[in-house]
């Protein structure tokens, strides 16, 4: 199982903080988005158009990158800190 | 106010002291001869929007280690003796502080050149949100240059 954390204004979108899937062995984050276009549609769609970074792990990863059990991603609109 | 000055990278939502916080990192070494402050502030206004408040969200352990690593790297590329970094969380009202840099050097110069890279890379490395209240609404902000 691996946990995926939505923040800021895509948190409002999804209308929850995160969710969690049970995964196949070798599952990339873009096969992942399937998972959570299920959950959230227009979320897992913007993941497939790279409208959002994603982390695995507190880093940014691309799209290919495999995941495993335990695994925390996260999907990141652009920053805004600083001023 | 915060007086919690045991770490030299902090997320909090505490108000800070500038003062206080230089005058921890001059503890850092007998040999600083440079300090270069950033200080961001709440404006009151953004692309003409008259702002009311502003609210900051992060994602808490990846902003962090991103804050550590921005730390790191400009004290090894641009020979500082020492950097800290701090940034609020949470409600802000417009005047109130946001975020800290302190570059501590040798020299004047490296600690220019690191302040002003640290704040650049803090906006693109490090996962924090703005949140704007206006007139018209609550806005997440974009990624601002």
């Amino acid at each position: 199982m691996v946990t995926v954390k939505y923040f800021a204004n895509l948190k409002q979108m999804a209308g929850k903080e995160e969710d969690q899937f049970d995964i196949n062995e070798g599952t990339t984050l873009e096969q992942l988005s399937d998972l959570i276009k299920q959950s959230v549609p227009q979320l897992g769609d913007m993941v497939r158009e790279k409208k959002v970074m994603i982390s695995l792990n507190y880093d940014v990863v691309p799209l290919d990158t495999v995941v495993k059990d335990g695994d925390e991603i996260a999907l990141l609109p652009p920053f805004s800190g600083g001023i | 106010m915060s007086t919690a000055l045991e770490s030299k990278v902090r997320i909090q939502r505490e108000d800070f002291s500038v003062t206080d916080e230089i005058e921890f990192m001059k503890k850092s070494s007998r040999n600083i001869g440079g300090i270069t402050t950033f200080l961001g502030t709440g404006r009151e206004t953004n692309k003409g929007e008259n702002i009311s408040e502003l609210n900051f969200e992060h994602y808490p352990q990846m902003a962090e280690k991103k804050l550590g690593e921005i730390r790191e790297k400009a004290i090894k590329d641009f020979g500082l003796i020492d950097m800290s970094i701090i940034h609020r969380i949470g409600h802000i009202e417009i005047g109130d502080n946001i975020v800290l840099i302190i570059a501590c050097g040798e020299h004047r110069q490296e600690t220019f050149k690191a302040c002003e890279w640290a704040i650049a890379e803090l906006k693109r490395t490090t996962p924090i949100w703005k949140r704007e209240t206006t007139s018209k609404g609550e806005v997440w902000v974009q990624a601002t240059p």
